[in-house]
């Protein structure tokens, strides 16, 4: 399986290239390779789920060439953008003929999915800044695909916001090349161990941190998303909420912080701050929006916040030498609950793709009645929101009450965190109240005139909605100690040993 | 000395894209910024030599000496992330430039400040 | 996009083959000395800006048109990736380096280090259509404005 991996980079760049020579004149042949190029992702990403090794690209060893890592931790990642991607291209099949050029949607669209992979899958930190670059420029031409004026304006934003951030990682990159002289993350975290770390090195942390946490639309770095989520169309904005703010922004910092830089416990408390100004004022923001899938991005926001604030709380106690189980017990509520949000964020915004593709609108005060006739859309929408507010049985109640009950054992040891328990808990019950407001708007109350004729979503997009709620129910079950042993005790263990990774992965896996 | 210049470089950037108002000039200090950044990392491969002629280029030829090389070439490895580097800007700046283009054809003006149609 | 004068022509007409030959050897040379696809890419495509300033747009799209070009393009990126896959079926592992390196007796040639000048001349090729295409796309789009005040957009070559 090993040596399967760069293929998780070559059929998506393959697919891109091929659907730009040939498919301009047939519509429908740009269809089938684009699911012909995703489903083997897909496959492939399910088979490796217990496996770890590192790949030599070129039969260069490190620290000469490029490593391509499969941890427990890259795997999650893997699973999630694959499985993310191949419902929103299935969902596309029938969203997008309301745009023309529907070929250079699909190319762009392989093109961000191949420098996901490649981000994922990188173990050198200039790799890694060049498939962050290919994501993130694709996702800029994709945001403007409408053309329309809010589009324009959206993606322009994004464009100077993301290019900021792309540059302070690079001149990241620089410093740290600069003091070891390695670019191999493996050889890094080994030349850091044993190196006094001077002001330089605090610079190149600080500079990392700005310029992931751009990317990952944390809480002094986000006026880009709430313009440019709703501004795509809507199985990009899946993308984007779903996946693309995870594997650039929050799945990049903790590999650079963890395994590469060190984990201190001014990191830890930095990153937990962020994490809290992240999940309140974005629920704060996201309930008073009328647009759905405004509200949808403040969201995106606020559930960061909850990532991000798990994986601080297991950085700040493995930092300070605590106690290890509650400190894995932490980073696993934080990584679990990445996963869940990828699967009910994408289904709530491919929700709100299917709602405007029949009605027209966005506004919440226009819509209304809709659950006679859209049953499907209701269903899943529904079953999504009961996910995000964290009601039992779905995914959405295990991930948060693993946080809080980390939060409350941790507060055992540092009795001022009661405050992060308190806060976890008022932001999931405001969640909860602005979600209710959504159903209540989009989906009950009578139906206006204009909508008497509509009927629900064609046969494709149907199709990734009831699997994504499917998903949605079932991934409570992860928790079973027999699956979660296979696949997130792994990354558990990955990121606990900090710095040692370097010696595992110099002298093989 | 040279490194905090690119530095200052660098912040010369930043203020040309918080502070202007015209859309094309906000993406030439994108593009200062960037540059600055690849001056940064081609600078990081000297070697300091006692005198000008201990410095070297890193291409060998059939002649080259290669203990005398191992001494005093420059590294090769920021040279060829500049190159990376360069075109991933070249590509930002092309689709920078486009969306430029479309935004004039829709709201007829390069200005920033008056294009506010995204609120809240 | 109308021409200029025939001095400027009479000028472009004798350097363009000189221009084409410098980024051709810059592209085959990449493996020796500094230069590479990127180089030999950018070289010929400006060649291309050259003649199109010279000549007017009408000429320059004659012989290299649109569709040529986007498709030029993704052909030099194929040609990448399939000799990278190449070098996972023959050389065992992806992106080996599985032709001979070199002969002995000539390990400075032209004809050394395996599938570098390969990989060279499809970035030459893609390089080159691209900056090409971007050229084209914008510079021979106008703003026309119309009679009641607002703007259009024309994008097409076929008409003046």
């Amino acid at each position: 399986m090993i040596e399967l991996l760069p293929l998780f980079i070559a059929i998506p760049l393959g697919g891109a290239f091929l659907i730009t020579l040939t498919a301009w004149k047939l519509k429908r042949l740009a269809d089938i390779l684009g699911v012909c190029a995703s489903l083997p992702l897909l496959v492939l990403a399910l088979l490796c789920i217990g496996n770890r090794g590192v790949y030599h690209i070129g039969a260069f060893l490190a620290p000469l060439g490029i490593n391509l890592v499969l941890d427990g931790f890259s795997i999650i990642l893997l699973v999630i953008v694959n499985v993310i991607s191949f419902m929103a291209i299935l969902y596309s099949i029938s969203y997008m003929e309301q745009y023309t050029a529907k070929y250079k949607y699909y190319a762009l669209f392989l093109l961000m999915v191949g420098g996901m992979n490649g981000v994922v899958l990188t173990g050198d930190m200039f790799n890694l800044f060049v498939f962050l670059e290919i994501a993130s420029i694709a996702s800029y031409a994709l945001v403007a695909f409408g053309c329309e004026h809010e589009e324009l304006e959206a993606s322009f934003k994004y464009l100077v916001l993301g290019s900021i951030g792309s540059t302070f990682i690079l001149l990241g990159v620089a410093v740290l090349y600069g003091l070891t002289g390695y670019l191999n993350m493996a050889s890094i975290a080994q030349a850091v161990a044993s190196m006094e770390k001077t002001w330089l090195f605090s610079f190149a942390s600080v500079l990392f941190l700005v310029g992931f946490g751009i990317k990952a639309a944390l809480v002094p770095f986000h006026p880009w998303l709430p313009d440019a989520h709703p501004s795509a169309p809507a199985p990009i904005s899946a993308m984007l909420s779903g996946v693309l703010i995870k594997a650039l922004g929050v799945y990049a910092i903790t590999r650079v912080v963890f395994n590469v830089l060190g984990a201190t416990s001014l990191f830890g408390i930095i990153i937990m701050v962020l994490g809290v100004l992240s999940m309140t004022i974005g629920v704060f923001l996201a309930v008073g929006q009328w647009d759905f899938k405004r509200l949808l991005a403040y969201h995106s926001i606020s559930q960061m916040g909850y990532v991000v604030l798990g994986l601080g709380l297991g950085m700040f106690i493995i930092a300070n030498k605590g106690p290890t189980l509650v400190a894995g017990m932490a980073i696993f509520g934080g990584l679990f609950h990445l996963a869940n949000h990828a699967v009910f964020k994408s289904l709530l915004f491919l929700c709100s793709g299917s709602v405007e593709y029949q009605t027209g609108t966005r506004q919440l005060k226009e819509l209304g009645g809709l659950q006679e006739k859209m049953p499907v859309t209701r269903v899943s929408c529904t079953i999504a929101s009961l996910s995000i507010a964290g009601i039992p049985p779905l995914n959405g109640f295990w991930s948060k009450l693993i946080i809080v009950i980390a939060t409350v054992q941790a507060a055992f040891l540092y009795p001022s965190m009661l405050i992060l328990t308190a806060i976890t808990i008022l932001v999931s019950f405001v969640t909860l109240i602005s979600f209710l407001k959504v159903l209540r708007y989009v989906f009950l109350g009578e139906l206006p005139s204009l909508f008497k004729n509509i009927k629900d979503s064609s046969l494709f997009m149907c199709a990734s909605l009831v699997m994504l709620s499917l998903l949605c129910i079932s991934m409570g079950l992860l928790l079973i100690p027999g699956l979660r042993s296979v696949v997130f005790d792994p990354a558990v263990e990955v990121l606990k040993q900090g710095l040692d990774y370097g010696k595992q992965i110099l002298t093989g896996l | 000395m040279i490194f905090p210049l690119c530095f200052a470089l660098f912040v010369v950037g930043l203020y040309c894209v918080l502070t202007k108002k015209n859309v094309i000039k906000i993406v030439i200090g994108l593009t200062i910024m960037e540059y600055s950044v690849n001056l940064f990392l081609v600078l990081l491969g000297y070697k300091k030599g006692a005198s000008f002629s201990d410095v070297q280029a890193p291409i060998i030829e059939p002649v080259t000496n290669l203990d005398d090389f191992f001494m005093k070439a420059v590294d090769p490895l920021p040279q060829a992330m500049v190159l990376t580097s360069i075109v991933i800007g070249l590509g930002v700046t092309a689709l920078a430039i486009a969306i430029c283009i479309r935004l004039y054809q829709r709201y007829g003006t390069f200005d920033i400040s008056k294009m506010r149609r995204l609120k809240g | 996009m109308n021409g200029m004068s025939p001095i400027v022509q009479t000028v472009a007409r004798f350097v363009k083959v000189f221009i084409l030959l410098y980024g051709i050897y810059l592209t085959l040379i990449g493996h020796l000395t500094p230069g590479g696809g990127f180089a030999g890419g950018v070289v010929i495509a400006s060649l291309y800006i050259m003649l199109t300033l010279a000549y007017g747009k009408k000429f320059a799209l004659k012989f290299f048109p649109r569709r040529l070009a986007g498709s030029l393009d993704s052909v030099g990126a194929l040609i990448f990736l399939v000799v990278a896959c190449l070098g996972f079926g023959f050389g065992g592992i992806f992106f080996a380096n599985f032709l001979e390196k070199s002969y002995p007796g000539a390990e400075f040639s032209l004809l050394s280090a395996g599938t570098i000048p390969i990989s060279n001349i499809a970035i030459c090729i893609k390089v080159a259509s691209s900056l090409f295409l971007v050229f084209i796309i914008m510079a021979v789009a106008r703003i026309i404005d119309k009679k009641d005040g607002s703007k259009e957009f024309k994008q097409d070559e076929e008409e003046e």
